[in-house]
């Protein structure tokens, strides 16, 4: 069997006259925790949502565990378990009796007992006969993962999952992503707006906007590319510009302000340039390195 | 999976405070009546006689539980429909307003089988309202009244069934009514397919009815031709069970366009629901 649980070629959808997704691709591995990373309405809950079934994609193909969406939906989502947007329950019914329904028709067999197992896991294990209406959001996005587990699907896709939450549920929530990585060793799908939530799970990602896929890689390479641009803040930029220019030729920079320049360096050329302008007088009052992934994922969120 | 989403579907259908609201208004309403015709029916029952007593004499046990039945059906089928339409006009739209619709279209189920099973769901609650009627109706009302022969007052007179005559009557009359409203709680599913909030298909079903009865009744040549194919038209019919004798061909007309209101409904709901991209 192959590696590979989800296969994205060239997905496009419309709604109307908006071009929610042009051309996205990617690939997800089995095993991996897979960082689906892009700003707001760059299209990725309209790709999530094609994944599962939900909206019908215009163009492009759908492969989930090397099966066809169209052909084989059923079998593909009965391996398949997900969050979109925020999970949303039936209020006038307790967190058991959710789970009880939706388990009834996820294609396997789970008893009360592992119900309870599932609100233990998620850290719920007292609140199964409470009503869902009384929950907080964070009970809700917990209840919502013992949803999309209940019947041990392969994959499990979370689209913006710490959405809404509070930084004690954000890091509830990224805990149990992990554990589910760690114990369970989950294929897991998961969309973020946020760079640094996926640098800290996810070990391969892709980043998208305005619904074209721009770069899929190793989150360690990407990220921890070897050159660097780093920022240089000093009393006057004129100085280090003519330095520069006239000893390092060779190098590429660009002038942020009349203060900072962003040169373009190796790593390890950093400490012997800096070493170089302090012997040239140049003072130096800030350096900050800027990885060019970042750099140019926060342009994208800029603009 | 049919079985197991259409026990879901009706688990939710019980789990809301308002499929309550129904059989408690509707039981509300029944004992209203029967007090009302323990405390005044014999008064009321000699102001329809009145007219007739010219010519007939009436003698006998004519305020019976029969009788009492009779009105119940004939006064509380017009206002059942929104008790039915309360419940089963959310059963999808609902979903959409409430977000659940994601967590369950996303599961191995097909959105046929999801609105068949919502369908379902809802032709049991309809059958339980409408059996609760009847045993309220009838057998309570029995029970108070007793039993005797049934007098019914039709465009052409009066008919007079017999005691032992008039009980089939009731369980026709109940299933063609039950057939009836089975049209309102399949219409209802149909306009939730198209709807994203609770409230609008349970508006639009009541405003459908009322619109449809109303060209029903209107005296206009125009609308002659389209009365027949109203289901509206046809939601009295069991009223032909107390008939002597019962026009069988005018109530399979009935029955064969309700069956066929109820198929087409559901067809429509099912091709919607497939087309849909879920967005909420």
């Amino acid at each position: 069997m192959s590696n590979t649980i989800i296969k994205v070629q060239h997905l496009s959808k419309r709604f109307g006259t908006f071009q929610a997704v042009k051309d996205v691709s990617f690939e997800v591995n089995k095993g991996d925790v897979f960082g689906f990373l892009g700003p707001n309405g760059a299209g990725k809950s309209t790709t999530i949502r094609c994944l599962l079934s939900l909206i019908k994609a215009d163009a492009g193909s759908l492969e989930l565990f090397g099966k066809n969406l169209s052909s084989d939906r059923n079998e593909i989502l009965r391996q398949t378990g997900s969050i979109i947007e925020k999970p949303d329950f039936y209020k006038y019914m307790s967190a058991r009796k959710n789970l009880e329904v939706f388990a009834r028709i996820s294609g396997a067999d789970v008893d009360a007992s592992d119900i309870q197992n599932m609100l233990e896991f998620v850290g719920l294990g007292d609140r199964g006969p409470h009503k869902v209406g009384g929950f907080s959001h964070g009970m809700k996005q917990r209840l919502g993962i013992a949803q999309t587990l209940l019947h041990n699907p392969e994959l499990i896709i979370l689209d913006e999952p710490t959405t809404g939450l509070d930084p004690q549920g954000i890091i509830e929530v990224r805990n149990l992503i992990l554990k589910l990585k760690n114990e369970q060793h989950k294929t897991i799908l998961l969309s973020s707006h946020q760079l640094s939530e996926i640098e800290l799970i996810a070990n391969r990602m892709v980043i998208i906007n305005k619904g074209v896929s721009i770069v899929e890689g190793e989150v360690a390479e990407l990220l921890n590319s070897t050159e660097l641009m780093v920022s240089y803040e000093v009393e006057n930029a004129n100085d280090l510009v003519n330095y520069l220019t006239n000893a390092k030729p060779a190098l590429h920079f660009q002038v942020i302000s009349d203060r900072i320049v962003e040169i373009a360096l190796n790593k390890n050329e950093v400490p012997a340039l800096t070493e170089e302008l302090i012997h040239a007088r140049i003072r130096i009052h800030a350096i900050e390195p800027k990885r060019k992934l970042e750099d140019y994922f926060m342009k994208i969120i800029a603009s | 999976m049919l079985r197991k989403n259409t026990y879901n579907e009706f688990v939710k259908i019980l789990s809301k405070p308002r499929s309550f609201l129904g059989i408690g208004a509707l039981t509300l309403l029944i004992l209203l009546i029967i007090f009302a015709m323990k405390a005044d029916g014999k008064s009321i029952i000699s102001f329809v006689t009145a007219s007739f007593e010219q010519t007939l004499s009436f003698n006998g046990h004519i305020l019976n539980g029969y009788l009492i039945a009779f009105i119940i059906l004939q006064m509380l089928i017009v206002h059942v429909p929104l008790l039915v339409a309360l419940v089963t006009g959310d059963l999808i739209s609902g979903e959409a307003a409430m977000g659940t619709i994601r967590m369950l279209a996303t599961k191995p189920i097909s959105r046929t089988k999801i609105v068949l099973s919502k369908f379902i769901a809802g032709a049991i609650y309809t059958l339980i309202l409408i059996l609760w009627m009847g045993f309220l109706a009838v057998i309570v009302s029995q029970w108070i009244f007793g039993t005797g022969d049934l007098i019914v007052l039709n465009s052409d007179g009066l008919t007079i069934l017999q005691e032992q005559d008039i009980l089939w009557r009731f369980g026709a009359g109940f299933m063609v009514a039950y057939l009836a409203l089975l049209t309102v709680s399949s219409l209802s599913i149909c306009l939730s397919a198209f709807a994203e909030n609770s409230i609008g298909p349970i508006v639009a079903t009541m405003a459908i009815i009322i619109l449809f009865t109303i060209i029903g009744t209107l005296d206009v040549s125009i609308f002659d031709t389209i009365k027949p194919y109203l289901f509206t038209t046809h939601m009295a019919s069991w009223r032909s069970f107390f008939e002597n004798p019962v026009d069988m061909g005018t109530i399979m007309e009935s029955v064969l366009i309700l069956v066929v209101h109820n198929i087409l409904l559901v067809a429509l709901a099912i091709w919607k629901f497939n087309r849909k991209d879920i967005t909420s």
